[in-house]
């Protein structure tokens, strides 16, 4: 899932203090499960910005509004009918939802509540971490299903360097050494041989971020 | 025990502290209450395991929202006591009653009657 951390109260004051009317907009999808957007999120930053601006002597309409997902028209289409009494839209979905939004009300600010950090999982509840970059062409299969674009802080592809001590990367002895687990797995896999000691040749990076903004365009599902 | 406390004390019951949301508290702030606080079991006597130390960190979560949005975080507390602790009960509604005279009412309340004279 797309991973997402609030951003502090204070910058998001700082956002939304010179509008009126102000809707916020969670996401019932990865921000939910990151805990950082989802309606329990709205409903928390909705009441303390009310407080403030009430604090502040300011009357304020501040709605809340979780939709399925922001990052498709059907749901996006909901708000359709409301979005014009609003001066502006405090979007707690990921990156992906705000910029969608924002295509969409073409007249209407839309602002973003968090920082959308990476694609990652869920190590425990308040714990997240990376485990892909998107980068268009994955390896996993030859990499003992580790990851060494996202986990390696080189994205070295014939691992590991001089830097991994004691299975820990030379960055931080709190970070694994992907090529130290990927090692460690081939071996539990029985694949050293046939997965390790062949060479990987240079990657098409052009598959990544290298190639500009990217597209899948599936002709067989189009309408 | 015929115990006396603050009659301006508004008992919420709930089956743990960690059925408390910090959602919980920040509407109380928002309708006018001056001050909210938790009082929970022991910490290590949970009947629920951790369900005190959860509520802790929702209260610590509140303090700082509210202090962000300038209501003030010491109108919320957390207090720890076990259910044979009547007295404590009354000690603390005391402690926190006298702590948010000192402090005054809701700042929210006050911008209100100032706008409306």
């Amino acid at each position: 899932m797309i991973v997402a951390e609030k951003k502090p109260m204070e910058e998001i004051i700082e956002e939304v203090k010179g509008y009126n009317k102000i809707l916020i907009a969670g996401c019932n999808e990865c921000v939910t499960v990151c805990e950082a957007g989802g309606k329990k999120e709205v409903q928390v930053l909705a009441s303390a910005l009310r407080m403030y601006f009430m604090n502040q002597g300011k009357e304020i309409k501040i709605d809340e509004v979780t939709l399925e997902r922001q990052c498709d028209h059907e749901y996006l289409e909901e708000i359709r009918n409301i979005i014009d009494q609003y001066d502006a839209v405090l979007s707690l979905a990921c990156g992906v939802g705000v910029q969608f939004m924002a295509e969409k009300y073409f007249t209407t600010p839309i602002l973003p509540g968090v920082n959308t950090c990476f694609l990652g999982a869920t190590e425990e509840r308040g714990f997240w971490t990376e485990r892909c970059q998107a980068c268009g062409q994955c390896i996993l299969a030859r990499t003992g299903g580790i990851c060494p674009v996202s986990r390696c802080a080189k994205r070295l592809l014939n691992g590991p360097c001089g830097g991994s001590t004691k299975g820990k990367c030379e960055i931080d002895s709190n970070v694994d050494c992907a090529w130290q687990l990927i090692i460690d797995r081939l071996k539990a896999l029985g694949r050293l041989e046939q997965d390790y000691e062949k060479l990987t040749p240079i990657k098409d990076w052009s598959t990544d971020r290298a190639g500009g903004p990217r597209k899948v365009v599936r002709e067989d599902v189009r309408i | 025990m015929r115990l006396q406390y603050p009659d301006t004390i508004r008992v919420v019951r709930v089956p743990c502290t960690g059925k408390v949301d910090i959602i919980h508290i920040l509407r109380s702030f928002e309708k006018g209450a001056d001050g909210v606080y938790v009082v929970g079991c022991m910490e290590g006597d949970c009947r629920f395991n951790n369900g005190n130390i959860r509520a802790k960190k929702r209260v610590a979560l509140a303090k700082k929202i509210l202090d962000t949005i300038g209501i003030g975080g010491e109108r919320v507390q957390m207090f720890n006591l076990s259910s044979a602790e009547g007295p404590k009960f009354a000690q603390y509604a005391v402690e926190m009653t006298d702590k948010i005279k000192e402090l005054g009412a809701n700042p929210i309340k006050k911008a209100f009657k100032k706008k409306a004279a």
